[in-house]
């Protein structure tokens, strides 16, 4: 049956399942595990007491309606119309809403906000990039498959063959990408802004006056510098080495300036790469609703978007939120030790298909139809190109749009 | 003991089971340290030893795993054990320094703890 993958941000749209003999075609890795079979949260809970899922949503709603300001967090594993009752129900709770970018590539976002984005789509890369850079990212464990449909292997308008793309991976080890890469340029842990800063100098004919900076001796940054100004098309895709690591949204808006200055004499652009199927409609759809990605507080009646005090780590560290609820997300398990901390002392509310951690600390599981296998839905592709996941077999779990649509209803009724 | 800077990330182990987190497969797949392999030997190393890894934010126990990581670098994927020892504080942008984070390796014998050991939850 054809399918589209509900993994990573490549939203693979040409594979195929087949539901009863759990076998794929032209999976990666991480797209068949996500599509096989595997323990389920086997029905709604009230602390660990099975009960039906109107009693469960019920409680939910009693939960979210009594706090003074519960925190929804997550959405980057659910479809755009879930997000949307989510975004609606932060609302009428006068809650906080964030999702998983705020821990993955919202610094990008704020870079954004700064200096614009000079982006492309995959299909672009595909047809025209002569030369890609990965800069602290590391597709071959992230997005096994972009390398061969976009950016390395991929052939197309303007690339006939492998030797028509010069492949550059910029990154602190020498990840399984780098191993593919024509060149590996090693950079110690923290100093991306400082390597960018040099390469912008260099390239505008200034000269850096040091031997090398960040590590990287001043050879290779100058080499760098000239396939970078000599490409015809190309691209720096960046991960979370930039966006987790000194420098943060800075580092982002310093390589945004860099694509800037490339953009004078010839073709660059530059592109997260965005890790969950629809994380990008986790900010997306806030974005059209209310304006803002993330971080977006409701508390006075308006949406205000404030990272340093609405994105949920703050809120957590801080002991900001007295509920919380997460939808198709896991931040006991990816969240700083600290932040974790304070889930253990509120009311937690778990929309989601696999137990997990954030399960083991929830008061309220609701367990979920999995996006792509047993819902529909539209998803966005990594590059903002959405896309209809399939429904491939029927479920005894409700949709992640259904448990909200109720919790909606009933915590309309609650408010009166 | 050591001096490391402690990167943590993706791993296509991590990936391939971050939908079973209650499973012993995602237990291997986060629950180790790479180092380079003259600070694994000059540690006094062996396959299947255990390091505590210890910054001013917390310390864990994982297992040790030779890695193609520059000398001084150590890996931890990302999860929960990586997680113990980053450092939270976002510097008013909401993203905690997963990357890059100061602290130190050492051999220990204490058990490296299950996620639900780790979370403190029975």
């Amino acid at each position: 049956m054809e399918a589209v993958c509900t993994f990573c941000g490549n939203v693979c749209d040409d594979v195929e399942f087949d539901v009863e003999k759990q076998k794929g075609k032209r999976f990666c890795p991480l797209g068949l595990s996500k599509f096989q079979k595997k323990e389920r949260i086997k029905s709604p809970m009230i602390d660990g007491k099975e009960v039906s899922y109107e009693e469960a949503i019920e409680k939910a709603a009693e939960i979210l309606v009594n706090a003074k300001r519960p925190l929804l967090y997550g959405w980057a594993s659910t479809v755009n119309e879930a997000i949307r009752l989510g975004v609606i129900l932060t609302e009428i709770v006068g809650g906080v809403y964030d999702q998983c970018a705020s821990v993955c590539h919202a610094p990008g976002t704020l870079a954004t906000i700064e200096e614009g984005l000079p982006g492309g789509t995959l299909g672009s890369v595909k047809n025209r990039a002569d030369m890609v850079i990965f800069w602290g990212s590391n597709p071959m464990e992230a997005h096994p498959r972009h390398p061969t449909r976009y950016s390395v292997h991929a052939k197309g308008y303007l690339i006939k063959d492998r030797k028509d793309r010069k492949v550059v991976v910029v990154d602190v080890r020498r990840t399984r990408t780098a191993k593919l890469a024509d060149k590996f340029i090693q950079v110690k842990p923290g100093y991306d802004f400082a390597v960018i800063s040099a390469l912008r100098a260099i390239i505008k004919g200034e000269d850096i006056e040091v031997d090398e900076v960040g590590g990287v001796p001043k050879e290779q940054l100058i080499e760098l510098a000239e396939d970078m100004k000599n490409a015809k098309y190309g691209v720096i895709f960046y991960g979370l080495g930039v966006t987790q690591s000194r420098g943060r949204d800075r580092t982002v808006e310093n390589a945004i300036k860099l694509i800037q200055l490339l953009n004078r004499t010839t073709r660059w652009i530059i592109w997260p790469m965005r890790g969950h199927y629809n994380v990008v409609g986790a900010g997306e759809v806030p974005a059209w609703e209310v304006g803002y990605q993330y971080a977006i507080d409701f508390s006075r009646g308006y949406p205000r978007f404030s990272p340093a005090e609405f994105s949920a780590v703050e809120m957590l560290l801080r002991r900001d939120c007295d509920a919380m609820m997460v939808v198709a997300s896991d931040p006991a398990a990816h969240f700083p030790r600290k932040a974790v901390e304070h889930m253990k002392n509120i009311p937690v509310i778990q929309i989601d298909p696999f137990p997990n951690l954030t399960t083991l600390l929830s008061n309220v599981v609701i367990p979920s139809a999995v996006a792509g296998i047993e819902a529909e839905g539209t998803a966005y592709r990594m590059d903002v190109i959405p896309l209809r996941v399939k429904k491939l077999v029927d479920s005894e779990f409700w949709s992640d749009e259904k448990i909200l649509e109720e919790l909606l209803k009933k915590v309309e009724e609650l408010k009166g | 003991m050591i001096e490391v800077e402690i990167i943590t990330g993706r791993t296509i182990d991590q990936g391939k089971t971050v939908e079973e987190k209650l499973t012993e497969e995602y237990f291997k797949a986060v629950s180790y340290c790479e180092l380079n392999e003259e600070d694994f030997k000059a540690l006094g190393l062996s396959e299947g030893d255990k390091v505590k890894v210890k910054t001013e934010f917390g310390e864990v126990v994982v297992f040790a795993k030779i890695g193609d990581l520059p000398r001084g670098v150590v890996f931890i994927p990302m999860g929960p054990y990586a997680n113990q020892v980053i450092d939270p504080s976002t510097d008013g942008t909401g993203m905690p320094q997963f990357k890059g984070v100061k602290g130190t390796v050492e051999k220990t014998d204490e058990n490296v703890l299950s996620v639900k050991e780790l979370l403190g939850v029975k």
